[in-house]
């Protein structure tokens, strides 16, 4: 392909503020924009205005903001961009790697020079109704794409193309269970629609500020849109239904749904309003949280900056707007006041045909969904396992699929969930690795709960093996021959042990007599390391007592 | 990979005809062939190969009885028809594939790819100043033909376009030369890659001799809103040769090339080809892949052939046409070769379009269209009905509402498809301090005037509040256009009307009149709403310049009748009488 280049271009950095002259440099790869520091303008505007309540809001704690919000109800909505995991883009043969280096994902077609068509990846329409069957919608037989137009530097063609009036799917719902720590239930959210559409490039501005450049390897990259029901109330239902969100795109695999990289983005819409007001509160839209956590808090921010502005009076100057959440500052600021309605021109996409989806296709797409999260925890809690343990094993797919496995070899459904939820996920923490990747079955993990339910090995040998099997794989049963570790019960065998370690160690024998009762420790080490590991501590101490 | 065969008995031909197939007549067809001149000679030389002259009675008068037609047929009877220079010489010779010349030459070793191509290159210098029609002409046309020539010797397979230069509309993308759509905020793009078509021209062994001069971004019926140069036509320099493929049309006209791609979306094939008295084949929305072609109405563009020949358009069609995986919109229905399906006039028997049902479209004959357009047509129409076909008026109801549907749907998409040219990525881009001025500046200085009309008619279209009034309702009429085409194409095989409401006129005419200029727009723009193809073949003359002006008769098939269309263009462009479309400008010259 011919070498492109992007030539410097002078530009308002989200058409704020005029900017400083900048010079023209000719022939440099990418295009450069000149950021403005509205940001930090509109930022301290509003601190000029209420310092106060900044404070007030930044020291709310929980209860307090329950104590804010009290007489108030929020009313939250979001909007969710799934990237979808496509071996290609949307409309065009380029593959798309999170990270790799600007500019070179890129083919005419995503890059919309003249004369170029976009044809549609139809894996996109696959995952469109697997997510679309998973969130229980309605799906659209006939839907189209349209062209939704404005301008701006990472937007290649002028327009996007997303579907407007018929999406591929709508009116669903998504139900979840809130983590025990927030005090647990189970919600049901309501799901508006599901879409498909391509993402724009995007814009690294510099360090200085002085210019941003256009990087339009993620231009064209297919992207879901999931609009949520006005349905949560709180940061921390907001933060779960987000969650749950993206243990379903995984649980399908149409996603990586990292949020670091920007695969699962949300926007939150939130209003206040009086409890037992019908009319909804001015809309405020907040972008830019990296984390769940940082979305609840966002979200628990803005409910008591609004909440606040309504006790002191000043509801008007809640105005519809959208708000970066900042991390280090703990808070929300304002990126654009919106003036009126944006007119995005939509019209009917006239370069790709409808998409028609015929019965058979959806069936066999439904056929091939997994076990979803909801059935999971439903099924675990049928098990007798504790909501916490449910929501654990059910949050990551492969964990749930291990478990099950385990179970299905045999295992304790407790047990197998105490294993897994303590020393293996420590492990996968400590090694930062996941399930599927350590040499640990779980068969061999039924397998060691058997000999340690049967009292063949100790727990503690047990955790011994675990470790073992986790890093070098292997079976239970050949570790425990190998090592001779089946569980010495025998007192005589232990004492004979002991006195023979007693034997070897007269000086350390004449200090414990002597009231250094930290030896204990020692003596146990040597009986263990006499031969056998597999010494039950217990009738081990006592021996050195004895 | 292609064989072009002029008569084989094939299954296809004459598929509609009632009557015995067509006898052979005097000598073999390959002895025919192999004695074709090449294609540009004294005419009489030609005399000599005529086979059968046909002759027809005087014509009957062909409709029911129709006042305003007895009229019409009166002015007819009563302007004489013009007799230019060339048409003095030979009365009758039916003009014959060049392509098919070529080849023949080349696989004779009578003439070498590259003598051919200096003959063709010699004769577009010197034209090239009084027309205009190129913005580009190849470097490397010569080397090519040369490659040819070696191509040649070596005995390989040739392609069914080797050695033949084809020009290029310049919103075509060539990836050896600039193309620019005829607008400035182009002016110095090259493009990545070929367009499909131009990339199925290449494979078949053409060799593209240039980018022709269109109305920016093909916005236009003249090419006066070229951001470049204005084209004249070979029949007249001082008037237009039609648009926006007046370039394509042009340069097929005077013998610049042997054949060009056009592109249509309300008629900028069919309109030059009418102006400039050629072949102009605008095909099903869909035949041809778009991948490549710069954008100007998604839903309306299609790529189209110009040639001096029905021949040479239907080579040039089956060379092009098939689906392309990287245009969605482009048909799997299947390529015949077309050419094959067309016989030689020799063969033709005295009725060769027996049963063949023609309707006159209704709307098209009447106000507003020249008389002498409209006899032309009429006596067109009698000679089909000579030829045995069995010629009705039929009547498109939604006809009138095309025109302003057609302008409200193309701007609407037009504005969307210019919004590329944004000057951040390549092309024009203005000095700017800002991005919102960047963006403006840019666009105010790098796209002309007749196409910033039209963003600003489709962005008003589109707008909120606006969008039901105009868009949805231009598409309610889209659909009513396509159903009456349906409706009399079921019970016709091809309808006819003029391609254009008159001949060329002069350059500046229309030009404060935008209005008139797209009510000229009227033949052709229900054809591309309805998607269907249409074939424009010159069928007379109208007074006007040094040798008369050249008027085209349309032909609209059914969806992919592509085949259809070509066959009764064929034989109605060999057996016309008494009609020569060389311009004089090739007299000249």
């Amino acid at each position: 392909m011919a070498l492109i280049y992007f030539r410097c271009i002078r530009m308002n950095h989200l058409f704020l503020h005029p900017s400083s002259p900048f010079t023209k440099k000719s022939g440099v790869l990418f295009c450069t924009l000149q950021a403005s520091h509205a940001q930090v303008a509109t930022q301290v505007n509003f601190q000029n205005q209420g310092k106060q309540k900044e404070k007030s809001i930044q020291t709310a704690t929980k209860k307090t903001l329950e104590h804010h919000k009290h007489g108030y109800e929020a009313i939250i909505g979001i909007e969710t961009h799934v990237q979808l995991s496509t071996l290609t883009k949307a409309f065009c043969s380029c593959p798309y790697l999170y990270g790799t280096r600007p500019n070179t994902t890129i083919c005419p077609i995503c890059m919309g020079l003249p004369g170029t068509l976009p044809v549609l990846n139809s894996k996109v329409v696959e995952f469109a109704v697997k997510l679309g069957l998973a969130l229980n919608c309605e799906l659209s037989m006939n839907s189209k794409f349209d062209r939704k137009q404005y301008f701006y530097p990472d937007l290649p063609k002028g327009y996007q193309i997303s579907q407007f009036d018929v999406p591929i799917a709508t009116k669903g719902f998504i139900d979840l269970d809130l983590p025990v720590e927030f005090g647990g239930g189970h919600r049901r959210f309501g799901i508006t629609r599901i879409h498909m559409e391509e993402d724009a490039g995007k814009l690294l501005h510099s360090e200085t500020g002085s210019y941003s450049q256009v990087d339009l390897n993620r231009a064209g990259v297919p992207l879901l849109e999931i609009v949520s029901e006005p349905d949560m109330r709180s940061g921390v239902e907001a933060a779960e239904y987000a969650a749950e969100l993206q243990r379903l795109v995984r649980y399908l695999g149409v996603s990586n749904g990292n949020m670091q990289e920007g695969s699962l983005r949300c926007d939150v819409n939130i209003s206040v309003r009086p409890t037992g007001q019908s009319q909804f509160g001015t809309k405020v839209e907040i972008k830019n949280m990296n984390s769940f956590s940082a979305m609840n808090r966002a979200i628990d921010y803005e409910i008591s900056r609004q909440v606040l502005l309504h006790r002191e009076g000043q509801s008007d100057q809640i105005v519809q707007e959208t708000r970066l959440w900042d991390e280090a500052a703990q808070k929300t600021f304002t990126m654009r006041k919106k003036e009126g309605l944006a007119d995005y021109r939509y019209f009917p996409e006239p370069d790709l045909p409808e998409v028609v989806l015929v019965k058979e296709y959806i069936d066999e797409i439904r056929q091939s969904l997994p076990e979803l999260p909801e059935a999971k925890r439903r099924r675990y809690e049928k098990l007798g396992l504790s909501m916490q343990d449910v929501l654990f094993l059910a949050n990551d797919n492969n964990v749930a699929d291990f478990f099950d496995a385990a179970v299905e070899n045999g295992a304790d459904a407790k047990l197998a969930a105490n294993w897994i939820m303590g020393d293996i996920a420590a492990y996968l923490k400590n090694e930062r690795r996941t399930i599927d990747e350590i040499k640990l079955t779980p068969k061999e993990l039924s397998e060691l709960i058997a000999f340690i339910k049967n009292g063949t090995i100790s727990g503690k040998i047990g955790k011994e093996i675990l470790f073992e099997l986790i890093s070098k794989g292997g079976t239970v049963k050949s570790l425990i021959e190998e090592k001779d570790l089946v569980q010495i019960v025998d007192p005589a065998t232990i004492g004979a042990l002991v006195d023979k370690v007693l034997a070897a160690n007269p000086k350390q024998l004449q200090q414990y007599r002597g009231g250094k009762t930290k030896l204990q420790g020692f003596f146990a080490g040597q009986v263990w390391n006499c031969g056998s590991f597999a010494i039950l501590l217990v009738p081990c101490d006592e021996g050195i007592q004895g | 990979m292609y064989s072009i065969r002029v008569s084989p008995p094939g299954p296809h031909r004459f598929a509609f005809f009632a009557g015995p197939k067509p006898s052979l007549c005097g000598e073999r067809v390959s002895a025919r062939r192999s004695a074709m001149p090449s294609p540009i000679q004294n005419p009489r030389f030609l005399l000599y190969h005529r086979c059968l002259p046909l002759h027809f009675p005087p014509n009957p008068f062909p409709f029911p009885p129709n006042p305003r037609r007895l009229l019409h047929r009166s002015t007819a009877a009563l302007s004489p028809q013009p007799a230019p220079a060339p048409q003095t010489l030979t009365s009758a010779v039916p003009p014959s594939s060049e392509i098919l010349s070529i080849r023949e030459s080349l696989l004779s070793r009578r003439k070498t790819a590259a003598e051919i191509a200096a003959e063709y290159l010699d004769r577009l210098r010197r034209t090239e100043q009084q027309l205009r029609s190129f913005l580009h002409v190849s470097e490397t046309a010569m080397r090519e033909a040369e490659e040819v020539d070696g191509l040649v010797e070596s005995g390989a397979e040739l392609g069914p376009l080797t050695g033949v230069l084809v020009a290029v509309k310049d919103n075509i993308c060539t990836a050896d030369m600039p193309s620019t759509g005829g607008s400035r905020i182009l002016g110095s793009y090259r493009p990545a890659f070929d367009a499909t078509a131009v990339k199925r021209l290449r494979e078949a062994g053409a060799i593209i001799v240039g980018k022709t001069n269109l109305d920016e971004f093909g916005m236009g019926s003249t090419t006066e809103s070229s951001g470049f140069q204005v084209t004249t036509n070979p029949w007249d320099v001082s008037r237009v040769p039609g648009g926006s493929s007046g370039g394509s049309a042009a340069a097929v006209s005077a013998r610049q090339c042997v054949v060009s791609l056009g592109s249509d979306t309300g008629g900028s094939v069919r309109q030059p080809a009418s102006f400039c008295g050629v072949v102009g084949m605008k095909p099903t929305y869909g035949r041809v892949s778009r991948f490549g072609l710069m954008a100007y109405a998604s839903s309306l563009d299609v790529i189209g052939c110009f040639g001096s020949s029905v021949v040479d358009a239907a080579i040039l069609l089956s060379a092009i046409s098939g689906h392309d995986r990287l245009d969605a919109t482009s048909s799997k229905h299947e390529v015949s070769d077309y050419a094959s399906q067309l016989v030689s006039l020799d063969h033709l028997e005295s009725k060769p379009l027996k049963g063949l049902r023609v309707g006159v479209i209704r709307e098209t004959i009447g106000e507003g269209v020249d008389l002498g357009v409209m006899s032309s047509v009429q006596a067109a129409a009698s000679h089909l009905e000579q030829l045995g076909s069995i010629v009705t008026e039929v009547s498109l109801p939604s006809f009138s509402l095309g025109l302003p549907a057609y302008y409200i749907l193309a701007s609407s998409e037009a504005s969307s498809n210019l919004s590329r040219y944004d000057g951040v990525r390549y092309g024009y881009q203005a000095t700017a301090d800002e991005l919102s001025s960047l963006y403006g500046d840019s666009r105010a200085n790098g796209l002309g005037p007749e196409v910033k009309l039209r963003i600003l008619m489709g962005t008003y279209a589109l707008s909120a509040g606006y969008y039901d009034a105009y868009y949805k309702r231009a598409q309610q009429v889209r659909t009513l256009v396509r159903k009456s085409f349906k409706d009399a194409l079921d019970k016709n095989d091809i309808l006819i009307s003029p391609a254009a409401p008159s001949a060329a006129y002069k350059i500046g005419e229309k030009t404060n009149d935008p209005l008139a200029m797209y009510a000229g727009d009227i033949m052709t723009v229900n054809v591309n709403l309805a998607g269907l193809p249409a074939l424009v073949v010159p069928c007379g003359f109208v007074e006007g310049g040094p040798a008369g002006l050249p008027v085209g008769l349309q032909m609209i098939g059914a969806a992919f009748h592509e085949g259809k269309l070509l066959r009764v263009g064929h034989i109605f462009e060999q057996t016309l009488q008494n009609h020569r479309f060389i311009p004089p400008l090739l007299a000249e010259t």
